[in-house]
């Protein structure tokens, strides 16, 4: 360990004389390297005699061994001086070798290793602490994370002093100050010394300055550092203070806001996903699909049978397993469409409510077929590694599957408008959507556009079920709780126009997680339910309704 | 009025079938609590709440072939105006436990002590009177559907996304009466009956005199709806349903007339949820599951739409259906149910009772037409094709 501060400081110095620069650089890299070299070999570097230096002697002495324990940089110390300040350690008071209690009374442990101890000498006695000597314990349990190799350890060393500061720190905290380079470890040191300043009696230009620092960070934790300080501080520091506060309280309520659009974003192109596929076909066919959460289901299903072919197969794949399952949903469930189509709906044209009842029927034919295929529980689909885990951009914490499926949705939108814009398929599909026989007329095969639309539309559904897949339990139900929630997308976007589901959507989504915090999640949707049907008493066809002549 | 409507003449068939139920109103319970337990004839006493809950079912079908078959709403949420009626009933009993519940409260019911409720709140207000309850479950079903009709027929809201509506209400209220807050039990609804009108509600002569009521409800139900059907106001409403734009042309009031017959029907469904309530014994939120009112549709179009038999006799059929099929295979009651969904629309899409009539009629007439049985079999041809062709024609 000192031998690292060592090699720093020489860095230091070496930026002042620019002359000897590359002479320096070596010598650095010589020093890193013995340094390196050194660590690996403190690991084996036996301690015990520092240990066992801890039985004996005055306060002062013990004093000074707990320094040399913590300089010593082996990663047992902190364990041992944690024992210590337990008070488990024991040692014979003649002076001689320190033992660690046991589980059970009169057992004793090496320190060490850990192992029993058969012929421990009968007259232990605790090793008594006072409280300079807690200090210097604590102090070098800090040390020893405020000065690790170790990022993450440093980071959330300082976290730690943040919520219990001790002006008894300071110094160390200096150091540690002088040589970090992380810009975040160091803020947060920062931060603890601008609360152990607060602590202390510094100057006012001083205090004010710590709280600037600590207002800085504007997060949660400052909040209630503050929130403390305000209660103690002498009157002069409290309209500062307060300020602060209030400046706080106010970038929280904006990341709130921002927080909950980003939720509702995602729930939004969750609801895209599902409700895009049975916008289209509602369009241009004129009958809403209530088997369309089915093909969600089946896509979600499509997913786990892929992801356990894979792990059979190639199991290295298993990361990229979501790469296959996107095509083959598409495809399953987009043939299982067709075939519904061509099988039943081709035969309810003109009675779209009788399309519904039909479609109902199949959706619980559907369900039951998962259900004794696949056994009516939970089927684990895992996320691969690059979905899982979470990420924060300022106060906005959010997982990646979250971004993955905004940006799997915006994909998925982005692709099915250039078919609708730019193919044969999509010019025939908008001239079936708008003017069916006229369409005939000009030569389209109407059925066939028919089929490929519904084709289109499960197909879409079958990607959304691989998304929620990601996100939802695959259960044979996993439709079901869904389905309303697109219905009313489509009702509240309209038909026949892509955008209209994508700002049905997205509003839905949106409007949904900020009621939530007021109202409750339950109590949010009924709201957003009643809003939307009192939305078609202006609105009959949705936000953004096809405009024609015809009447009906 | 009431009494001119019900002696107005009626169909013979519909005369017949309120005559049947009636009857059965009455030797049913007498089956039941007279004839001995050897006699062949003897109804067993766990029969009779189940015949009552089918001939419930059939009442809450003729509530929704009233707007649908007449008047071409197809309402997927009929099923919340029975779970309202349910519920109103539902509160009359718990009120009427009174200090038995387990909590031995007076005032409270049992879930109420149990969440720290510490009085009832207002809108139990009045549920311990029969006569209050029996009028909520006509008003409560009555006014939502006069509220949300008046919103949805004045704006025009029709064909799919009235039913995408109508289930989104339904789902609206599966959720909040899920919730403990709402104060009607919350998700275990209301159950533990004790007694109704003072009578012990598990008594065989309770339960048969519960069976009565709901035929004569029924057989009631039957003769107003024939007269509404039969009257000028029934011709127009069949207008409506067949060319909605057409009869408004012709100077009627399109939305008046859909939200009269959406309001009655509600109430109906009230009754028979009320109806069903004390015979099943347990009233909860499930009941407002969109997947019910679904099934209240497919029983109506099995037995017929647009016909008033039809509904009762679907009713009966499916629910005997689903009995036999759920205590036998379990599993594969699903798979009936849906292929009953799809196959009755592809293949029956008139249902039993009008593809009956529709035989007969046709019968009838080449009979006294004298025409060959050659040109009948073109003329259902014809008919079949002018049926499936040109999608979209209704448009």
């Amino acid at each position: 360990m000192q031998r690292i501060r060592k090699g720093r400081r020489v860095k230091a110095n070496g930026t002042r004389r620019a002359m000897y620069r590359a002479i320096q650089t070596f010598l650095v890299a010589l020093c890193l390297l013995v340094s390196c070299l050194a660590t690996g070999l403190r690991a084996q570097e036996d301690i015990r005699p520092l240990v066992d230096a801890l039985g004996v002697g005055n306060f002062p002495q013990k004093v000074e061994a707990v320094n040399a324990l913590a300089a010593s940089g082996n990663p047992k110390v902190a364990e041992i001086l944690q024992n210590l300040s337990d008070g488990k350690l024991f040692a014979p008071k003649s002076g001689g070798p320190v033992f660690l209690e046991g589980e059970a009374s009169g057992s004793y442990l090496d320190v060490l290793t850990g192992a029993a101890i058969g012929d421990a000498p009968g007259n232990l006695a605790k090793i008594r602490l006072n409280n300079s000597l807690r200090g210097a314990i604590s102090a070098a349990m800090s040390q020893l994370t405020l000065l690790s190799p170790d990022r993450s350890a440093r980071l959330a060393a300082a976290n730690d002093l943040l919520k219990d500061a001790n002006p008894e720190n300071l110094d160390l905290l200096n150091s540690a100050l002088a040589e970090e380079k992380d810009a975040e470890v160091k803020s947060t040191m920062e931060a603890v010394r601008a609360v152990i300043l607060l602590k202390t009696d510094a100057s006012f230009e001083d205090k004010k300055a710590a709280i600037d620092t600590i207002a800085a960070r504007g997060n949660r934790d400052a909040l209630t550092i503050l929130t403390a300080a305000a209660a103690t501080a002498p009157d002069e520091l409290r309209p500062g203070i307060e300020e602060s506060i209030r400046s706080i309280n106010r970038s929280l309520a904006l990341w709130d806001v921002a927080q909950n659009i980003w939720y509702g974003l995602s729930l939004g192109s969750v609801l895209l996903l599902a409700a895009i596929g049975l916008a289209i076909t509602f369009g241009v066919m004129g009958v809403i699909n209530m088997a369309h959460g089915e093909m969600v289901m089946l896509g979600a299903y499509t997913t786990y049978v892929v992801q356990q072919t894979v792990q059979a197969v190639a199991p290295g794949l298993v990361d990229y397993s979501l790469a296959f399952a996107v095509p083959m949903a598409f495809l399953f469930t987009g043939l299982v469409g067709v075939g519904i189509e061509r099988g039943i709906i081709r035969w309810l044209y003109g009675r779209p409510l009788e399309t519904l009842l039909a479609t109902w029927g199949l959706s619980l034919i559907l369900q039951q077929t998962i259900r004794t295929i696949f056994g009516p529980t939970n089927r684990q689909v895992d996320n691969p590694s690059w979905m899982s885990g979470t990420f924060e951009v300022g106060g906005l914490a959010s997982t990646w599957n979250r971004l993955w499926i905004i940006v799997f949705a915006i994909s998925v939108f982005i692709a099915l408008l250039l078919l609708l814009k730019r193919s044969k398929f999509g010019l025939q599909m908008r001239a079936v959507t708008q003017n069916r026989r006229m369409a005939s007329s000009m030569g389209i095969r109407t059925p066939w556009v028919d089929a490929l639309t519904f084709g289109l539309g499960s197909g879409i559904a079958g990607m959304a079920g691989v998304a929620l897949s990601q996100i939802d339990n695959v259960s044979p139900n996993l439709g079901q709780n869904y389905i309303i929630d697109s219905f009313m997308v489509v009702v509240f976007g309209g038909v026949g126009n892509l955008w209209g589901t994508l700002v049905g959507a997205l509003t839905l989504g949106i409007a949904n997680k900020f009621l939530e915090p007021y109202a409750g999640a339950v109590l949010g949707k009924i709201v957003i339910l009643i809003c939307i049907i009192l939305f078609i008493q202006r609105r009959p066809r949705g936000l953004f309704a096809l405009k024609g002549r015809a009447i009906e | 009025m009431i009494s001119q409507m019900l002696l107005r003449r009626h169909e013979k068939k519909t005369l017949i079938v309120a005559l049947i139920i009636v009857l059965a109103a009455v030797l049913v319970p007498l089956s039941n609590l007279l004839l001995a337990e050897t006699n062949p004839l003897h109804i067993p006493g766990y029969l009779v709440p189940l015949l009552g809950k089918y001939l419930c079912y059939a009442l809450l079908a003729l509530a929704l072939d009233l707007v649908w078959g007449y008047c071409g709403i197809l309402s997927l949420g009929h099923g919340a105006f029975f779970a309202l009626g349910g519920y109103a009933m539902g509160m009359y009993l718990m009120r009427q436990i009174g200090n038995r519940g387990v909590y031995a409260n007076p005032e409270l019911p049992d879930f109420m002590v149990f969440l720290n409720w510490q009085e009832l709140p207002w809108y139990w207000y009045g549920f311990n009177h029969f006569a209050f309850a029996a009028l909520m479950v006509l008003v409560v079903p009555g006014l939502l559907a006069f509220v949300f009709g008046w919103f949805a027929f004045r704006s025009r809201v029709t064909g799919v996304y009235l039913s995408i509506i109508t289930q989104a209400m339904t789902y609206a209220l599966l959720l909040a009466f899920f919730r403990n807050e709402m104060g009607f039990g919350g998700n275990n609804g209301l159950t533990d009956f004790k007694d109704i009108l003072g009578q012990n509600i598990q008594a065989s002569g309770t339960r048969a005199a519960l069976f009565a009521a709901t035929a004569i409800a029924l057989a009631l139900a039957l003769l107003l709806s024939s007269a509404i059907v039969r009257s000028k106001y029934g011709k127009v409403l069949v207008g409506v349903r067949d060319a909605e734009s057409r009869t408004r042309f012709l100077g009627y009031r399109v939305e008046n007339m859909k939200l009269f017959i959406f309001t009655i029907s509600a109430m109906m469904a009230g009754v028979a949820g009320a109806l069903y309530v004390p015979q099943v014994g347990i009233i909860n939120p499930g009941e407002f599951a969109p997947g019910n009112s679904i099934e209240v549709v497919i029983w109506t179009a099995v037995g017929g739409r647009g016909t008033l038999i039809g509904p009762i006799i679907g009713a009966f059929l499916v629910n005997f259906g689903k009995s036999i099929f759920t205590a036998a295979f379990p599993e594969f009651w699903l798979f009936a149910l849906g292929a009953l969904f799809v196959a009755t629309t592809l293949f029956l899409p008139k249902g039993i009772v009008g593809t009956v009539q529709q035989y007969f009629a046709r019968r009838k007439e080449y009979k006294t037409a004298g025409e060959t049985e050659k040109t009948y079999q073109e003329d259902k041809a014809a008919a079949l094709t002018a049926a499936t062709a040109s999608p979209q024609a209704a448009e």
